[in-house]
């Protein structure tokens, strides 16, 4: 573990043993987090499991209660305005001026970092988002999918070294979450360090580390393929007829633990490998049934985890 | 008949709105304290008929007549002697100040004169910016100068007694001769349109970014706090000035309001109540979660501004309890200072007098604010 972001200046984020308490509420419970120059940071969990607090943290609008780490090699507690300076934040819900202008957005954002070439950034901004033609619009009046890359485009004005991003695309259609994720990949490449908060599976994929949060605690980090590996379940799948009845018969037996409909295929999770087999061979007997051994996918591993946990809470404090 | 009314959807719609209604508790507080304060303070403290006005009292002969006056004076219940001015220029100043209503003055030779029939003056002097808070009292002065002296002009002095009476009561309305109410009404309006405005304005002003989650955004740069309050406030005190100078044009062109007083001084002035409500409102957008309780605490404020500050009742009318919550306010001393500036030329030693409630006001207020303040930007 590293002390010292000197000793590694490609640690963006470092941060060991957060803590923030609402009121009696512990939201997030000890949490660090090593993140990478680069990389792009799939931060996943539940509503109310902590995402956005954490986040709030990292970028200085919050202070937390106990921990330490840095940020871009600045103190979280004590360089808060130094961190702001240099990191983009996207809030949850779109959190621009509805009653200004797409430009007077953008120009009022390039006035609070205090850029010297606003003008010139703004245009290019515009241009690139091929909003030069409706700079004049108020941006209440945008789509939702506008509406986002106008808030990615003004996070991106300063050029920050690290983006965090809470839930950027809730709410936006499939062609523009992809564009949105080409454009992630590309800022990453370029050395942009990018911390996103998701629910789409999809989206975890695409991400090169996730980590998983739930109730306040990090239970799980790595790559996708480290996360799954890291709870080692073991999946079926099984084809055939009448699967909401044998759904109900699976659910019944104490070796299953999850049993999802995915399409025409029932996915069957268990923990325990043996004992899942040895509770499934009744069944794979049965005719006009197929079973096949799959990968366990990121959900399932999800979904086991909060199990693991107790039920999950429907929503946790939003501040 | 079902299809376009229906009772149970009808009560859903109803039970659905206590429901919201009982999750707001401020809302609910208003429901409950609007008429509870309504009722007190037109119940019981406001009286348009005010009594006991304080009077300082100017004599230069000592004599059993002004003797029998002063004692009818204070039996009035209109008048409640303060006291005895050195001179006549201190009971100006006391005018001014507002420290009292009246000045009585007995001029010398004053019972000489009445002895010998020659009828002489007793001058009253009256603070009539309000012409409502003086008029009763004049009135009355006007039946004490029959009865005062019943006791006294006795014997061969009892054809005195006749009519017109021994002596003549001369009042001097001063500042509002003509008892033109607009003339105390214009200026206070000031005031009044002031506390309304630049109160809920900012209030809302910051609310309204908070509730949008715009304010978020904003803190996320690195604007800091103070920058974004003061750059918030900075718009609204323009407005401010603004207000004022329309409503001192429109009072010169459609009524004709006297400004004896220093304009720049006035603005001073102006200045400092917008600061003390710019101040309030702040503090009621730190505690205010959305845009309505932002309006309600502003409404909350506002009513007692109107009645208790002395705007629309005369301020002395009001029973003690009710004074000391007048005194409190911003308008209060606020309306004392423009009325003073304009209807009775005060200069800077009468202003101050009424502009450090105004920053004590401001300063507590403030130290309010920054107390929720801190827990809110967290």
């Amino acid at each position: 573990m590293t002390t010292t972001v000197g000793a590694d200046a490609n640690v963006v984020i470092d941060v060991r043993g957060l803590n923030k308490f609402f009121g009696r509420n512990h939201v997030v419970n000890d949490l660090s987090l090593t993140v990478r120059r680069g990389e792009i940071f799939g931060f996943l969990g539940p509503n109310g499991s902590g995402k956005t607090t954490s986040i709030r943290m990292l970028c200085g609008l919050l202070t937390p209660d106990s921990g330490e780490g840095s940020c871009l090699g600045f103190n979280i507690l004590r360089e808060a305005a130094e961190i702001k300076r240099s990191v983009g934040y996207m809030t949850q819900r779109f959190s621009f001026w509805e009653d200004l202008t797409i430009r007077e957005n953008l120009n009022f954002i390039a006035r609070m970092y205090g850029m010297k070439n606003a003008r010139a950034s703004v245009d290019e901004t515009l241009d690139n988002l091929g909003l030069t033609s409706r700079a004049k619009q108020l941006a209440g009046a945008l789509s939702g999918g506008w509406k986002q890359r106008l808030a990615l485009a003004a996070c991106l004005l300063h050029d920050p070294q690290l983006l965090l991003l809470d839930e950027p695309t809730a709410g936006v259609d499939p062609k523009a979450r992809r564009d949105f994720w080409e454009e992630l990949h590309a800022l990453a490449a370029r050395g942009v360090t990018v911390l996103v908060s998701t629910h789409y599976m999809d989206e975890a994929e695409r991400c090169h580390k996730l980590g998983y949060i739930l109730n306040g605690r990090l239970l799980a980090q790595g790559t996708a393929g480290d996360v799954i590996a890291s709870q080692a379940l073991t999946t079926w799948s099984v084809t055939g007829t009448q699967l909401p009845a044998l759904a109900q018969r699976l659910r019944s037996l104490a070796a299953v633990e999850q049993v999802a409909a995915f399409g025409t295929a029932l996915h069957v999770t268990g923990s325990d490998r043996a004992r899942l087999r040895t509770e499934l061979a009744p069944l794979m007997a049965e005719p006009g049934l197929t079973w096949t051994e799959v990968e366990p996918g990121l959900e399932d591993v999800f979904i086991h985890l909060m199990r693991d946990a107790g039920e999950a809470p429907l929503g946790g404090p939003r501040p | 008949m079902r299809s376009w009314f229906s009772w149970s959807r009808w009560l859903g719609i109803v039970a659905k709105e206590f429901i919201q209604l009982s999750r707001d508790r401020l809302t609910f507080g208003m429901i409950i304290g609007i008429p509870v304060i309504q009722l007190t303070l037109f119940g019981y403290a406001i009286n348009s008929d005010p009594k006991h006005l304080p009077t300082a009292l100017v004599i230069a002969e000592h004599s059993e007549f002004s003797r029998s006056i002063l004692a009818s004076l204070a039996n009035s219940d209109y008048f409640t002697l303060v006291g005895e001015a050195p001179d006549e220029r201190a009971a100006a100043r006391m005018l001014a100040t507002g420290a009292v209503q009246f000045v009585v003055t007995i001029p010398p030779d004053f019972s000489r004169r009445l002895i010998r029939g020659e009828r002489p003056a007793l001058l009253v002097e009256a603070d009539a910016t309000d012409p409502s808070a003086t008029g009763n009292a004049i009135a009355a002065l006007n039946q004490l100068a029959q009865s005062a002296l019943a006791h006294d002009l006795t014997g061969p002095l009892a054809p005195l007694a006749a009519q017109p009476g021994a002596f003549e009561v001369r009042i001097h309305p001063l500042y509002n001769p003509e008892a033109v109410t607009q003339y105390n009404i214009v200026p206070g309006l000031m005031g009044v349109i002031l506390t309304m405005t630049m109160v809920m304005m900012t209030g809302l002003a910051i609310t309204r970014e908070r509730e949008r989650g715009t304010m978020e955004n904003l803190l996320a740069t690195p604007a800091t706090a103070l920058e974004v309050m003061t750059g918030k406030i900075v718009p609204y005190v323009l407005i401010g000035l603004t207000q004022v100078t329309i409503i001192l044009i429109l009072a010169r062109l459609l009524f004709g309001v006297p400004m004896v007083g220093s304009l720049a001084l006035l603005y001073g002035a102006v200045l400092l109540f917008i600061a003390a409500n710019l101040t309030l409102g702040l503090t009621f957008s730190s505690l205010a979660r959305n845009q309505l309780q932002a309006m309600q605490m502003t409404f909350f404020f506002f009513l007692p501004s109107m009645l208790l500050s002395g705007f629309m009742f005369p301020f002395r009318g009001m029973p003690g309890w009710a004074q000391a919550i007048g005194e409190v306010l911003p308008l209060t001393h606020f309306l004392r200072i423009v009325r003073g500036i304009l209807l009775k030329g005060n200069g800077m030693a009468e202003v101050m007098h009424e502009a450090w409630p105004l920053l004590l006001f401001m300063l507590v207020v403030m130290l309010l604010g920054l107390r929720t303040f801190r827990s809110t930007l967290d």
